[in-house]
């Protein structure tokens, strides 16, 4: 969507005029306000009409305007003026308080790098400590140990001990809980920081004034074990907990890495390497074998096998000619070619992939609704749990151990309480199932069309383009007058190749398949509405439709009639061939069913799914395709305007539907569907109306978009129950509430582990989705 | 019930109170939009322990652009979620990470850390 008015550019003044300086310099701008490509071609435009300028190139993924220009003609402020004159901003880094907004992946990643070590450090004071600390507090239950080492100067160790644990590593879960109060918010750090705070202080409290506590009958204990062995636990499951989170989104970032970083353009007749930033569309680009794709483009010279598994899934290398496409991050395998840049930088499918998959991982699933709201308010809540805990063992204890009893079981459940678990179970599982789908050439739109295609009950097929190839190809090739194939393919081919018909292009393409020799037609004539007509070898050739064969008095034998009969009643399409005046053969040609429709149809429908097709056939022709491929039910002759009416109807039933598409005017029906797979080369409009987008050709994304839904959604449901079950049992256990019972009190450092074990467990079973693989 | 007990039971209702209040009954802090000379609504957000300010409004139909800066380390504020524009970014720390999105919608949309609990709404007008 445009947002900036509609207004043409008009050139910047050029600082000075004239004077061309020797060399160009390059300047790079952060472009700012630019939401979409025309933007980004506007801008680059703009820039490129004004004087001075000799190449502008914006990237719109990194908002960066990279720009060749005379330094004697126009300088940094004048190509700024054009920019925001075309009604565009120039963000230049200001102050040091707020540095250059757009902080590169590179730095994120070494900052997280920089952030992970630290916590590691951080967690290995905390344990090196804490395994101190803990047989020294145990010495305590030695009365042997005790009349040797007095507990006063006892605690005061410890309490030097304790010390670094507290302020260095778990400094940030103070510093974040104070900073939190400070906003009237409440996070995991607060529970952490409370409740060791509290234990820290009452040992404190304990070690100094040990008398006050004698006085009031109560010992003077110490939980400096408690509070050092607690922050050390915590930290280990943040380091697991980060450790597996890089994982999660690791799927994204191998996408990314993909993107080739150099491109070797052909510039005037030499070779060059440019950084891929540099590569615009016209640029031409030579590729050889082993090397990436640099971008996106149409191939101009030279054939090649390329691996195109990283965007569509498919692991066989495709065969790319002249005029096909190629796109960027592709692995180029036995040729050397050269293409035309098409696309480059966000317009690029790898772009686009990436762009997708980012969006899908931060779009809510509305499985998550509820723990949303729980987490919301969760921390409040567990702080007012834990002090009425507090009170309540204070009250009812028996005095001696009241105050030590209501501290240990307020630390407890502000321990166990952290909501993290639940907090994470949605997005670490909806994350990884996005990533792997990517893998397999299926692209999420959002969580909930993960979630819808769970539910789904039946898959509305579209028939051409998905069930079948969706472009005629030969069945048959029938020779009638007793000619011989291999004679007269070559020849009927070489006619073809001259005719851009697809149905020749279907005679070509088998006769390539069966590897007929290449001749050459002579006076070929392309016959409107009939065939084609061309001289091979001396022989006078017509190929084409019944009415040719009679306008030009061609006698049909009884052979030929009855070979033709056969093959209409086949519904198939048929091509008369003759030579010197004889009917030679007749050819069948016919949309066919792709080679994976008839598996994938039959897992579909044993994994308890209907399966129904539709198709603008007639129906004798759709029976024949829904028989062959063991589909019950079909609606034949169904206009595309009546495409969404059918999934309407099916809805009707109350059926959960997903339509599977590839072209525009399946539009509709995508959108009307319950959940829309757009199947891959689909137009951008497919794309835009579909939840799913399958990049390979074949029902098998079908199959792997249903069955890997179903897992991620086993998964969530698996992680939301363990995260429910372990906040709901284990805070009545922490707040001491089978005590009365069984004389079970949680520990807070069990309470401790048992947390930090919460969240990596729940991330753990997300990370389960990885090992994901294609059911085939 | 001794005069302790007492004591702790009534300083335990009162901080109850105080949480409850504290946390779901006090106001916010509110920010409108700037828009810039390119039409772009920029708003600075300070991310440390929570947002400030945490609830922002802005126009329909005009580019927003969120500056997050995010001044602390702590692993709570580390992702952000927009998930009524399919956003999810990583907020690096000390760092300023501009978010850019188009508002085509009246209402107020949430916007959390990674775990939903720092919490701001954006109002889109
Ligand atoms: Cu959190």
């Amino acid at each position: 969507m445009e947002t900036i008015p509609d207004h043409h550019p008009t050139p910047a003044a050029p600082a000075q005029p004239a004077a061309p300086a020797g060399g160009t310099e390059t300047a790079m701008l952060n472009i700012e306000g630019m939401t979409c490509a025309s933007c980004s071609n506007f801008v680059e435009k703009a820039l490129s009409r004004t004087p001075g300028v000799q190449r502008a190139t914006v990237n719109l993924a990194s908002e960066k305007a990279t720009i060749e220009y005379l330094p004697g003609q126009i300088d940094r402020a004048g190509l700024k003026a054009a920019v925001e004159q075309a009604g565009y901003g120039v963000h230049e880094p200001v102050a040091p308080a707020s540095p250059n907004v757009l902080a590169s992946d590179q730095e994120l990643d070494q900052r997280k790098a920089e952030a992970y070590l630290k916590l590691k450090r951080r967690f290995r004071v905390a344990v090196g400590l804490a395994v101190v600390i803990m047989p020294l507090s145990m010495l305590m239950l030695w009365p042997r140990m005790m009349n040797l080492i007095p507990t006063p100067l006892l605690n005061y160790v410890l309490l030097v001990l304790t010390l670094p644990v507290l302020l260095y590593s778990g400094r940030e879960f103070y510093v974040s809980a104070w900073n939190g109060f400070r906003h009237r918010t409440a996070s995991m750090d607060t529970l952490i920081a409370v409740g060791t705070g509290a234990a820290f202080l009452y040992s404190l409290a304990a070690t100094v004034i040990p008398h006050w506590f004698m006085q009031r009958g109560i010992m003077p204990e110490v939980y400096y074990d408690t509070t050092a062995t607690i922050i050390a636990l915590i930290l280990l499951g943040k380091v697991l907990e980060s450790r597996a989170k890089s994982k999660t989104s690791a799927a994204i970032k191998a996408l990314m890495g993909l993107q080739a970083k150099t491109a070797r353009l052909v510039r005037d007749g030499q070779e060059v390497d440019v950084p891929i930033e540099q590569v615009v569309p016209g640029d031409e680009v030579v590729v050889r074998p082993g090397e990436k794709v640099a971008t996106d483009g149409v191939l101009l010279s030279g054939h090649s096998a390329v691996d195109e598994s990283m965007l569509t899934g498919e692991s066989l290398p495709v065969e790319k000619k002249e005029g096909d496409h190629v796109f960027g991050a592709t692995l180029n395998k036995t040729g050397s070619f050269r293409f035309r840049v098409s696309k480059v930088g966000a317009e690029t499918m790898l772009a686009q992939i990436v762009k997708l998959v980012e969006e899908a991982q931060g779009s809510r699933a509305p499985i998550q609704q509820l723990a949303d709201k729980v987490s919301a308010v969760f921390v409040p809540v567990v702080v007012m749990i834990a002090i009425v805990t507090f009170v309540l063992w204070f009250d009812f204890a028996p005095e001696a151990t009241r105050l030590p009893l209501a501290l240990v079981n307020f630390v407890a459940v502000l321990i166990i309480a952290c909501p993290c678990a639940l907090g994470l179970a949605t997005p670490t599982a909806i994350m990884v199932g996005t990533g792997k789908g990517a893998e397999h050439g299926v692209l999420i739109r959002n969580a909930e069309a993960l979630e819808k295609a769970e539910k789904v009950t039946t898959v509305l097929l579209d028939k051409t383009g998905t069930i079948t190839r969706g472009e005629p190809s030969v069945t048959d090739f029938l020779p009638v007058n007793g000619e011989a194939t291999d004679r007269l393919l070559p020849l009927l081919a070489a006619v073809e190749r001259q005719s851009e018909h697809p149905l020749a292009e279907a005679v070509v393409r088998y006769a390539d398949a069966q590897g007929a020799a290449a001749l050459t037609a002579t006076a070929f004539q392309a016959l409107e509405g009939r065939g084609a007509s061309a001289t091979v070898d001396g022989q006078a050739i017509l190929l084409g439709n019944r009415r040719l064969l009679d306008e030009h008095q061609v006698p049909m034998t009884a052979a030929a009639e009855q070979a033709a009969a056969q093959l209409l009643d086949q519904a198939k399409t048929v091509l008369y061939a003759a030579m010197g005046g004889q009917v030679v053969a007749l050819i069948g040609v016919a949309d066919t069913v792709r080679d994976t429709s008839v598996a994938a149809i039959r897992h579909l429908q044993q994994q308890g799914i209907e399966v129904v097709m539709m198709t603008g056939d007639n129906p004798q022709t759709a029976a024949k395709v829904a028989e062959q491929v063991g589909i019950k039910r079909y609606f034949a002759e169904v206009l595309p305007a009546d495409k969404a009416g059918k999934v309407k109807e099916l809805q009707a039933e109350g059926r959960v539907v997903a339509m599977v598409g590839d072209g525009i005017n399946d539009a509709p029906a995508l959108a009307q569907a319950d959940i829309g797979l757009a199947m891959g080369g689909g137009t951008d409009v497919a794309m835009e109306a579909a939840g799913i987008t399958l990049m390979r050709s074949d029902l098998q994304g079908v199959v792997t978009a249903i069955d890997l839904s179903r897992q991620t959604m086993r998964t969530i449901k698996q992680n939301l129950f363990f995260a429910f079950i372990y906040n709901t049992l284990g805070i009545p256990i922490a707040a001491g509430l089978l005590f009365p019972l069984t004389g079970w009190l949680l520990s807070p450092m069990l309470a401790a582990g048992a947390m930090a074990l919460s969240s990596v467990s729940v991330l753990t079973n997300s990370l389960r989705l990885r090992a994901y693989k294609r059911t085939a | 019930m001794d005069t302790t007990q007492l004591i702790v039971t009534l300083a335990g209702v009162g901080l109850l109170v105080f949480v409850g209040w504290f946390f779901f009954l006090a106001p916010h802090r509110v920010a409108a939009a700037v828009s810039s000379s390119a039409g772009i609504q920029q708003v600075d957000i300070m991310v440390k322990g929570g947002y400030s300010p945490d609830v922002i409004e802005v126009e329909r139909g005009k580019p927003v652009q969120l500056n997050f800066y995010r001044d602390e380390e702590n692993s709570c504020s580390e992702e952000l979620l927009l998930p009524d524009f399919n956003i999810r970014r990583d907020l690096a720390p000390f760092k300023t990470t501009a978010i850019e999105f188009l508002p085509q919608q009246a209402g107020t949309f949430a916007f959390t850390c990674g775990m939903h609990m720092l919490r701001g709404s954006l109002v889109v007008k």
